[in-house]
């Protein structure tokens, strides 16, 4: 075994220490120091990572899980802290590393009007957040994953309240930790219940002897790792927190709501792939979630006017589609669309950081437009992301989605219909929000104008590196139908799958019916996209409301305060009820009375105080009579 | 003589002693009259040795003997020098309000 694997340890120790410099001395450190280090921490592990890989990619697997202390050893259950590395934990390091590594370049940039210490303690959390994120897929069981996925959760919830002086910044940051921690309750139970079964919660151990759980218990376990899959990756009902998640600083929306941290559930169900392809009615349940997400969130994003906004149900729609796949079983092509999907979100992010930077802050994409012949630089590549995620040939979105829709279509036609119809809605609002930003005539303030200026070389230069990830992205997956062993990301990831693969059924589409799938959905969203410019890039701004249908999209269904009227307007009403009843006139009623009796009982008998000695005796002698009867007497 | 003479005559002195400290105002009085119900103790103590050690003498047993005798001077000892610091005291009441009557002493009232 090579020596690479003894630095395991360090890809993720590295970014721990970035954080606890940069955290612990945030005071001491100047911008450029806490910029060198976050960045430089992250390269270096990115640099083990493609080590790493190397290694796997020449068939140099580890057989054994890397130990390195008990974590809990209590009689029968023994949780080591193990990491494993295999090639699913590879391609994430990589994504997770690499992705971060150029968002945390462009972050020096962007995040740069920030105090000194408050630029320290951006990059601490940033580091804090990729160790995390690390931890999480380099665990060898599922307590260390976790680790991982609570840390995740607390960065994104530090992450989205950054700006904390901003009110409604926290109230996003707290509906963000709420609505995880909920997912999280899931996935703990699940962990319990897998280890009041197995005594285990090892991969390898789990994994081997899952013939031992019934169809009860797999369906229980993997429904309630899901529940955690929900809260982590924005699916239906525990969504509504990413939108509003954009209310941190425009990086971390594209390294923790777009990349990495939102796909933490489509890497736990990847690396569970055993027990949901042993349990159908999970996989179905996963896959229709997964879809109604797609669309739901792709309705949604047609009539939002936030460029941030419109992102981020993008996001969510296309998290839904990886549930799609996880759903349907094609776990290779959730994984290649999450790559996919890391490059060009993250592209589509700096971007929309970029041009939020050039405008002064400003967000709403009515008032933009024209922006083109501004800011060359990010306008070609945002152009780009917009390509590979609409699904066009020859970018990496087409790719990955396409192995996606035709994995549905094996399972069933409808399910390949309704993804299309997502699809087609992808394009249509990806183009609108292109057409409306950078197309057409400039519609902001005269000040903006002037203000309007191409994003410095910290910020472009990663847009370019992820633009060309984003165009040859895909080409690592390049389907069985164009190129025979073209799909070298399937044979790369397939020992992973192998068990699964081992009890699917196949049933391979033949090409015909392959190519009619892919020009369908190629030709539908390319018309789509065709009509969004040629309707949006001559757009005026008008002030008339929106009406009909086209208002319930423009405020999300009404989901938000649908949830508000169910859910937390009852609760809140109950805690004021607890508050204002039991906690006011109980408790306090009870501590105070007992506070006010001692109180009144001891002025009164202060009066026995008199001063007078003869009184005192007096007192005395009664007692001692008192005693004296008690003695006698009684 | 029987014992119930002794009883009899320390439960007076020790009720006139009481009566004293609880119906004066004198200091030097009220000291004279908690000596009283000391000593009335000391009076007890010394008489129900005596019984002891008589009803040990009828029936031979060595082992009783009238110790108490002597404890009422040790007693007595400790007493002489616990009154010469009560005497003490007084003196700094007459020193502090011109007065041995206890009421004046009445600061800690409340």
């Amino acid at each position: 075994m090579s020596n690479v694997f003894q630095l395991v340890w360090l890809i993720p120790v590295l970014p721990l220490l970035g954080f606890l410099i940069n955290g612990l001395g945030r005071k001491q450190v100047s911008k450029t120091m806490a910029g060198v280090i976050g960045s430089g921490s992250v390269l270096a592990s990115f640099i083990i990572s493609v080590l790493i890989f190397i290694q796997l990619n020449a068939g140099n697997v580890p057989k054994e899980p890397f130990h390195y202390f008990d974590f809990i050893n209590v009689t029968a259950l023994k949780i080591g802290f193990d990491f494993q590395i295999d090639q699913l934990t590879s391609i994430f390091l990589l994504i997770i590393t690499g992705v971060g590594f150029l968002i945390h370049v462009y972050s020096t940039s962007y995040m740069h009007d920030e105090e000194p210490k408050d630029f320290a303690k951006y990059f601490a959390y940033l580091n804090l957040f990729v160790f995390s994120m690390l931890l999480l897929v380099m665990g060898a069981n599922y307590v260390i994953m976790f680790i991982g996925w609570e840390g995740v959760g607390l960065c994104s919830y530090l992450l989205i309240g950054f700006w904390f002086k901003n009110t409604n910044y926290n109230i996003a940051a707290k509906k963000a930790f709420i609505m995880n921690r909920i997912g999280d309750l899931g996935f703990l139970l699940a962990v319990f219940w897998l280890i009041s079964k197995l005594g285990t919660a090892d991969y390898h151990q789990v994994f081997a002897n899952v013939s031992k759980l019934t169809t009860t218990d797999i369906t229980a376990i993997t429904m309630l790792l899901f529940v955690g899959a929900m809260g982590k990756s924005a699916q239906i009902p525990l969504y509504t927190w990413l939108p509003d998640a954009m209310a941190g600083p425009t990086p971390v929306s594209a390294l923790i709501h777009a990349a990495t941290m939102v796909t933490a559930g489509i890497y736990m169900i990847a690396r569970s792939n055993i027990l949901y392809t042993m349990s159908p009615v999970t996989q179905a349940v996963v896959a229709i979630v997964g879809l109604s997400t797609a669309i739901l969130a792709a309705t949604i994003a047609l009539k939002q006017n936030d460029i941030k906004k419109v992102l981020a149900y993008s996001t969510v729609s296309q998290l839904g589609y990886m549930f799609l796949a996880l759903g349907v079983g094609a776990y290779t092509g959730a994984v290649f669309h999450v790559m996919t999907h890391a490059f060009f979100k993250a592209l589509l992010f700096l971007g929309a950081g970029s041009v939020i930077h050039a405008m002064s802050g400003e967000q709403d994409i009515r008032n933009m437009g024209g922006l083109k012949k501004y800011m060359s630089v990010t306008h070609i590549t945002f152009l780009l992301a917009c390509l590979a995620i609409a699904g066009m040939p020859p970018f990496s979105g087409f790719f990955s989605k396409d192995e996606i829709l035709a994995a549905a279509y094996e399972r069933s036609p409808l399910l390949w219909g309704v993804g299309v119809g997502g699809a087609i809605m992808t394009a249509f609002y990806m183009f609108r929000l292109y057409a409306m930003t950078f197309l057409g005539k400039f519609r902001g303030t005269h000040e903006q104008e002037h203000h309007l200026h191409e994003s410095p070389k910290a910020m472009t230069i990663p847009l370019i590196i992820l633009a060309i990830l984003s165009v040859i992205g895909g080409w690592i997956g390049i389907p069985e139908v164009f190129m025979h062993g073209g799909h070298r990301l399937e044979a790369f990831l397939e020992p992973v799958f192998a068990q699964s693969n081992a009890i699917t059924v196949k049933h391979p589409l033949n090409h015909n019916t392959e190519y009619g799938l892919m020009a369908a959905s190629v030709v539908l969203a390319l018309a789509a996209l065709i009509f969004a410019w040629s309707k949006f890039s001559k757009y005026q701004k008008t002030d008339a409301e929106e009406t009909g249908f086209g208002k319930v999209l423009a405020n999300r269904w009404y989901v938000d305060e649908l949830y508000d009227a169910i859910i937390v307007k009852p609760v809140q009403s109950i805690a004021k009820y607890f508050n204002d009843i039991f906690e006011k006139k109980g408790i306090d009623g009870f501590v105070n009375g007992v506070g006010k009796a001692v109180n009144h009982g001891s002025r009164q008998i202060r009066l026995l105080q008199s001063g007078q000695v003869g009184t005192y005796v007096l007192m005395m002698v009664l007692g001692i009579l008192i005693f004296f009867i008690i003695q006698l007497f009684l | 003589m029987e014992i119930k003479w002794y009883i009899g005559l320390a439960v007076a002195l020790f009720c006139t002693g009481i009566v004293g400290v609880l119906t004066r105002r004198n200091s030097i009085i009220i000291f004279m009259c908690i000596e009283l119900m000391l000593n009335s103790v000391n009076l007890l103590l010394v008489a129900f040795s005596k019984m002891h050690a008589a009803s040990a003498l009828v029936q031979s047993n060595p082992n009783v003997v009238s110790d108490a005798q002597i404890f009422v001077f040790f007693i007595m000892v400790v007493a002489a020098a616990e009154v010469s610091v009560g005497l003490a005291i007084i003196v700094m009441l007459y020193r502090n309000t011109h007065s041995v009557d206890v009421n004046f002493l009445n600061r800690l009232k409340n």
